[in-house]
């Protein structure tokens, strides 16, 4: 082997790694808050009386939780100017990543909303509550916690995911990465330094997470 | 019954019907209750107790009869449920306090969503159904941090908070160790002193005897006997309210 390492022209490049992790940063956290909102009313949709509603919101969990998030990217990118609708492609990732993070999320949350006791929902009722009411201040909270591990792993998946943005030119961190190693071909280095940050940020958002949880869901558990 | 008029009923159930699926529940419930009466609802395990007293404020629907609260008849679908439930409060076996408030907050809610009260109003008058339910200091805990018993304290203040006329309480002691009950007790009888409608379900025949002007026994979706209390347990006249009674008396 006589190759030598030589990470010196990555650590050159560190103010456009940043610039990626920026970009990585801050898709990644949109369409978490996005996708959450977004996933919220699927969920609302999925749970309804309204059968139509309901076979609406199953079509669009299926659809996208069974098709690969790079062909959901490209058809937002590529396949949606043909109905005229032309997007940068930082904005065709966070709309690819928001359409994708709601289909999971809906499903999570309504994991978290079914493990509500009936009677927590029957006690908002006798108090003269509406619906409405009920899930914004009752239902909502507990919900969240129930479900709040297995949607803060959906959401760093998310952001891991996010490195297949650079395909549609998202400037990102693999996008950055990608362009550094066409000009300076230290591919062993970058795509190891790569990895680092990933695993940097995977921890980061992991731990911002937590804390977010951690004052949310201050109150004790039963 | 007694031929009250029907403004001093504050609960009049007639040819109430309820089925789960194929299975009946309720069969030909005809009930009056007048204002400021106590009722003492017992019977066997399943018998249907729970289902009677959740059609009063529509957490159940019937499918034939009518159920009316102070004058309002409920509608079918209930689409005067909110109205009826302005006057009746509801007490459960399980609390089912609000996990993620305090117990001031779980006080608030509903008085802030359904009333529309000021914050500091809210605050008032949560603190003074706290007081009066002698548990004003655990205000700023969270339900888990509390006995059973300091939260079905809790609970029958937060309904309070609404300023029910009626006051429906499903085995409110059933899920409380024994040495809780008598606290939980207490409190109603002293809600009950106050003049307060109020259904109750519960096995505790000490707190019948203390309080209730009628005991109703009911067995596989009907009402089998209502009498005084004194006349209940002493000489009921149906086989079936003996049996029970010597059931739940040498337990
Ligand atoms: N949601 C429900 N679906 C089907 N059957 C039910 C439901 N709730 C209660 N039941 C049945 O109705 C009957 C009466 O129940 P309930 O009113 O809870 O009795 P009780 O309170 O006297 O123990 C029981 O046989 C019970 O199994
Ligand atoms: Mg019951």
């Amino acid at each position: 082997m006589n190759y030598s390492f030589d990470f010196s022209p990555v650590f050159a490049a560190w103010p456009m790694l940043l610039d990626g992790i920026l970009g990585t940063l801050r898709m990644s956290s949109l369409s978490m808050v996005f996708g959450l909102a977004l996933g919220l009313v699927f969920m609302l949709m999925r749970m309804s009386k309204l059968p139509m509603l309901r076979s609406i919101a199953i079509g669009y969990i299926e659809l996208i939780r069974n098709t690969p998030i790079l062909v959901q990217v490209f058809f937002v990118f590529f396949g949606m100017p043909a109905l005229g609708i032309r997007l940068s492609g930082e904005q065709a990732a966070i709309l690819a990543m928001t359409l994708n993070c709601a289909a999971y999320a809906a499903e999570i949350v309504r994991g978290g909303v079914q493990s509500i006791r009936p009677g927590q929902i029957e006690a908002g009722r006798a108090l003269g509550m509406h619906s409405v009411d009920i899930y914004r201040f009752i239902v909502f909270r507990p919900a969240i916690r129930a479900v709040y591990p297995a949607l803060c792993s959906q959401f760093i998946l998310m952001m891991l995911n996010s490195s297949l943005m650079s395909s549609v030119s998202a400037e990102e961190l693999t996008y950055f990465a990608q362009t550094l190693d066409s000009q300076t071909f230290r591919s062993f280095e970058i795509y190891f330094t790569l990895g680092v940050i990933y695993l940097a940020m995977s921890q980061f958002f992991s731990i911002a997470l937590g804390l977010i949880g951690r004052v949310y869901f201050s109150y004790p558990a039963k | 019954m007694t031929g009250t008029s029907a403004s001093e009923q504050a609960i009049a159930m007639s040819g109430v019907n309820k089925w789960y699926g194929h299975m009946q529940v309720l069969k030909g419930i005809d009930l009056e209750v007048g204002r400021g009466e106590h009722i003492v609802l017992c019977g066997p395990s399943g018998s249907g107790k729970s289902t009677l007293i959740r059609c009063i404020n529509h957490l159940e629907e019937i499918q034939q009869g009518t159920v009316t609260v102070n004058g309002t008849t409920l509608s079918q679908k209930g689409s005067n449920a909110d109205h009826i439930r302005r006057d009746v409060g509801m007490v459960f076996q399980q609390f089912n306090l609000f996990p993620h408030l305090t117990v001031l907050e779980n006080c608030m809610l509903a008085q802030r969503r359904v009333r529309k009260a000021s914050v500091a109003d809210a605050k008032e008058k949560a603190m003074r159904h706290l007081e009066r339910v002698h548990i004003a200091e655990q205000a700023l805990k969270y339900p888990a941090q509390l006995s059973g018993g300091q939260q079905q304290r809790v609970a029958i203040a937060r309904a309070l908070c609404m300023d029910p006329k009626i006051m429906l309480f499903d085995e409110p002691t059933s899920a409380l160790d024994p040495e809780m009950v008598k606290e939980v007790l207490d409190t109603m009888i002293s809600l009950a002193d106050d003049g307060i409608t109020m259904i109750c379900v519960t096995h505790e025949m000490g707190f019948a005897r203390a309080v209730a002007h009628r005991v109703i026994f009911m067995d596989r979706g009907e009402i089998i006997e209502s009498a005084k209390p004194d006349v209940f347990f002493s000489n009921p006249s149906h086989e079936r309210t003996k049996a029970f009674l010597s059931q739940i008396l040498n337990h």
